[in-house]
């Protein structure tokens, strides 16, 4: 099939994805008890029967949930209308944008760290295979692999703040909090040091194994022998035409973790007290405060799938083979 | 792997995946004679003499792990939490194997728009953050207030979030063997579906099924200590990872108390070590498929070049 | 007759297989390319053919090594030069074109890249020059020139073969080696091919080595055909000689089972028995055991090539001639 059509067949499933995603936020938040009227004018309010009737009225809360309230609430997602926060008692859509930032800051850091270090040691490991580099850094996958998020996070922040002097929460000091993050940056940068590392070391030994494994097959591949063949030097049959193709694979990943580094962040934010989209997720979770919990999930569950959807087209531009299919 | 004498010499030449069955046995074994190895109940408070518990002592002679924020023995609420991480994440990796196999299984077996539908189905569950997902399924099934314990409800969410890889798995295999003669000749003299798959699918991808089930099961205890340490596991019967909950939320951290953070997390990493290299050897093993090729190159070539290959 | 361009004497290569054992790929194998000749490297599959390529480009997988021998060309010894030195010759003065050409091109680099890529190497020319003769070298084998911006997964098996030929001469050698250049592909562009280097070597004076099973193929094109079998040279001499009076018992017998328009059907005999494991040989002749002549030495004593006539030789006992000495 052609690109535009693969392109097409993308963009269909990641709709229907995201369709799905609100059909599940809308049907769980229902189940979830509080009377909407109360989502919409917070839990402590007093209110007398007949102005809760009213507001029913108002709200549309007396017609049918499927389709007419459905649509209601599909339409106010789409204007950006995600409800009040019953803890902060503030727009949910304002306090998310808030604190997206930092999430995206921290991810994003560490991703990048961990991609380009798992990269070159997954080239070094592929290249210098049964040697005690490429063993070690297997090991280190393995073991990586199997370590909880949360808990390396734990030690690093006893370890860093213990020996290092580091922060051990937050995003900046408490004296900067009200400034903005780029008139800080070195405060910041010492609170972002901990957080980043156990991303990073996390998601280094997948990025390093796919990598090598990737590596190794190319190795492998007739062209290599060609480029060799041709005179190139083993550096330049590495760079020139291996790493490419070895590095199709790596994108793919980049694409399927973005999942998972959501739910690292959630961990590493909890442990670091790290003012970001997965701590007020698990606020609003502790908290009970189901308006910031609906959108704080829709808006992780759409963002996920719109990257990965970018990923994929992204890689139908990397790898020409695609078009053929 | 025809018997079962050819499967364990075989498996036992496999360092790796001996290192992992001794890890999981361990574990196992830890967790069923927990009453002999703890000097202590989890539950009871060490006093010292004045009869004040005693919080955040370091390990000694009377207890290897020190005590916990309430002066509890450390080492024996980490071996009876062994029971509690190995139970949720057995049972929540057998549904999942229940549910990935089902699914696998009927995808691969029938094809057509039930493939479709169902491979769709996992797509969509793969692209979907797992963490916020499950966060959001456990706070609704919580409010539902069904007056179940915490742990069924984790057992339930892990096993319905987890199934993809293996129903991807299993479903490939199925389509291989749907091919071969055995199965058209099962057609042709009238069997009907539940028998073939019965009778001549099932034998065949059972061992993949075990294999698979064994990594399925530490992913599953990875999650399980995750939604644990959130808050979200029983309090009353603490796993390792509301273990590591309770030494976060009450800053064993910033009293040092190492011995207190530090052994449930070893223990998590112990029994997921385990079974991954366990999964990951019997996977090697049992599944006919998995090419190793491109991890043998020269040795591929030259086997060819000796007359061992076809040229 | 002029110097060689290529001389092979005494060439032993050996493997390292899994679990320690050593496979004897090469064993004191002896040939000559002259310019603008083409000689044809057959034997049946694992008989050492593409072994001895590599082995003459210094191409083996890390496992093996070159134990011994000489490879001389234009009388400099190439196994004495060092990596950096050896990767001047490749390509510049002798190039390959390989078998199965699907995966011999970077399927993410556009063929005229490759080819292009190839000629700077080299700094023979700058890059305008060169992207000229990727045009020049593509026209040749008949690919046309707005084909160059194309990925290999756009050409069809025969010209993707074609643009192996075409990236092989990009740097003028003087010898091309091709490795069962028409095998993957279909009899009528089997023939383009064969004719298309056929045309190519008249055109550039090229000594070609063409690596083969196919014997058919050998007699149309080939003035001198060396036999190899089980790693060792079997046979021989000019193409006259081989077809016409074969000597070595494994010759005879892949003549004879070769299908011929001139016989008829039922003389078509294979030859029983397979070609033995590289890291298992047999002792004295490497063929006795399928060998229908054998004698009791051949069963303890490895011939030697002797010379049967002039140019001609074979390593067999029953063969009357003078020992070899190959120089």
């Amino acid at each position: 099939m052609s690109r535009r059509d693969y392109l097409l067949r993308k963009l269909g499933f990641s709709l229907m994805t995201v369709l799905i995603v609100l059909v599940i936020n809308f049907v769980l938040f229902r189940i979830l008890p509080g009377d909407p009227v109360r989502a919409v004018i917070g839990r402590n309010v007093r209110i007398s029967p007949q102005v809760q009737q009213a507001l029913r009225v108002q709200f549309g809360l007396d017609k049918p949930v499927f389709p007419d309230q459905f649509i209601d609430t599909l339409g106010q997602w789409a204007q950006g209308n995600l409800g009040i926060s019953w803890s902060q008692r503030q727009p949910v859509a304002n306090i998310l944008i808030a604190k997206l930032g930092n999430t995206l800051l921290l991810i994003g850091l560490g991703q990048i760290l961990s991609i380009f270090f798992g990269v070159i040691l997954g080239l070094l490991a592929g290249w210098k295979r049964k040697t005690p580099i490429d063993v070690g850094a297997l090991t280190f996958s393995l073991i990586a692999w199997a370590t909880p998020t949360f808990w390396l996070g734990i030690i690093l922040l006893a370890a860093g703040s213990t020996w290092l002097g580091l922060p051990t929460g937050g995003i900046v000091s408490p004296a900067n909090v009200s400034k903005p993050l780029y008139t800080v940056i070195p405060d910041v940068a010492r609170h972002l040091a901990l957080p980043t590392l156990t991303l990073t070391i996390l998601y280094l030994g997948e990025y390093m194994l796919i990598m090598r494994s990737s590596i190794l097959e190319v190795l492998n591949e007739d062209y290599i022998l060609t480029a060799k063949a041709k005179g190139m030097s083993h550096w330049q049959v590495l760079m020139r035409h291996a790493l490419k193709n070895a590095m199709l694979p790596v994108v793919t990943l980049i694409a399927l973790n973005l999942g998972f580094t959501v739910s690292g962040a959630i961990y590493i934010e909890a442990v670091f007290s790290y003012d970001g989209l997965g701590k007020l997720f698990q606020d609003a979770l502790t908290k009970q405060d189901y308006p910031l919990l609906q959108g704080a999930f829709l808006l992780l569950a759409v963002s996920v799938i719109l990257a990965n959807m970018l990923a994929d087209i992204l890689y139908t531009y990397l790898d020409p083979r695609v078009k053929a299919n | 792997m025809h018997n079962l004498t050819e499967f364990w010499r075989t498996f036992r030449r496999n360092k790796l995946g001996l290192l992992g069955g001794f890890l999981i046995l361990t574990a196992l074994l830890a967790a069923i004679f927990a009453p002999l190895l703890t000097p202590y109940h989890p539950t009871d408070v060490i006093r010292d003499a004045n009869g004040i518990g005693m919080t955040f002592a370091p390990p000694s002679a009377h207890g290897p792990l020190g005590t916990d924020d309430a002066g509890r023995d450390v080492w024996s609420e980490l071996v009876y939490g062994a029971r509690i991480s190995l139970t949720v994440g057995f049972l929540a990796g057998f549904i999942a194997m229940f549910v990935g196999s089902l699914f696998g299984i009927t995808a691969g077996y029938f094809g057509g728009w039930i493939d479709n539908l169902l491979m769709r189905v996992t797509d969509v569950l793969l692209v979907i953050p797992d963490l916020p997902l499950m966060l959001v399924l456990v706070a609704t099934l919580r409010q539902m207030q069904l007056n179940v314990s915490p742990l069924v409800i984790i057992i339930l969410v892990i096993g319905l979030l987890y199934w993809t890889s293996t129903a991807r798995l299993i479903r490939s295999q199925v389509l291989t063997i749907k091919e071969r003669q055995f199965v058209a000749r099962a057609r042709a003299i009238g069997a009907g579906n539940a028998h073939i798959v019965r009778k001549h699918i099932l034998p065949q991808i059972m061992p993949l099924i075990v294999a698979n089930t064994v990594l399925t099961i530490s992913t599953a205890i990875l999650v399980e200590s995750g939604l644990a340490f959130l808050g979200l596991g029983d309090p009353t019967k603490p796993s390792w990872g509301t273990m590591l909950n309770f030494a976060f939320d009450r800053n064993a951290v910033t009293n040092g108390a190492w011995w207190f953070y530090l052994p449930p997390g070893l223990a998590i990493v112990w029994v997921s070590l385990g079974c991954v290299l366990l999964g990951n050897v019997l996977e090697e093993m049992l599944n006919p498929r998995l090419t190793t090729h491109h991890l043998e190159g020269d040795e591929n070539m030259i086997s060819i070049a000796a007359g061992q290959g076809s040229d | 007759m002029s110097e060689p361009l290529l001389s092979v004497r005494h060439l032993s290569t050996e493997f390292i297989m899994p679990e320690g054992k050593v496979a004897r790929a090469l064993e004191d194998v002896c040939f000559d390319v002259f310019p603008g000749q083409t000689i044809g490297l057959v034997g049946e599959s694992g008989c050492g053919k593409t072994t001895t390529l590599m082995s003459v480009m210094r191409l083996l997988p890390s496992n093996g090594r070159i134990v011994n021998g000489q490879v001389k060309f234009n009388g400099k010894d190439l196994l004495a030069l060092s990596e950096p030195e050896m990767r001047g010759y490749r390509w510049k003065e002798m190039a390959i074109v390989f078998q199965g050409a699907m995966n011999a091109l970077n399927p993410v680099m556009k063929v005229g890249d490759q080819i292009r890529e190839a000629i700077l190497l080299h700094d023979l020319m700058d890059r305008d020059a060169a992207e000229k003769r990727v045009g020049e070298l593509l026209e040749m084998v008949g690919i046309a020139r707005t084909r160059r911006d194309q990925y290999p997964h756009q050409y069809s098996g025969g010209m993707r073969q074609r643009a192996m030929i075409a990236m092989a001469l990009a740097c003028s050698p003087d010898l091309l080696f091709a490795d069962e250049p028409t095998t993957a592909l279909d009899v009528m562009i089997q023939a383009q091919v064969l004719e298309l280097l056929r045309d190519i070597q008249k055109a550039l004076g090229l000594a070609v080595v063409l690596v083969t099973h196919d014997l058919g193929v050998v007699a149309e094109v080939c003035d001198s055909v060396v036999v190899m079998y089980g790693g060792k040279v079997a046979e021989y001499g000019t193409a006259d000689h081989i077809y016409n009076h074969a000597s070595h018992p494994y010759t005879q017998r892949l003549l004879a089972s070769f299908p011929d328009l001139n016989r008829p059907a039922d003389t078509l005999a294979s030859i029983p028995g397979t070609p033995p494991r590289l890291t298992d040989l047999p002792n004295g002749c490497r063929f006795h055991p399928r060998c229908n002549v054998k004698v009791k030495e051949c069963e303890t004593v490895n011939p030697k090539l002797i010379t049967i006539s002039e140019g001609h030789y074979a390593a067999c006992h029953l063969c009357k001639g003078q020992e070899t000495q190959f120089a």
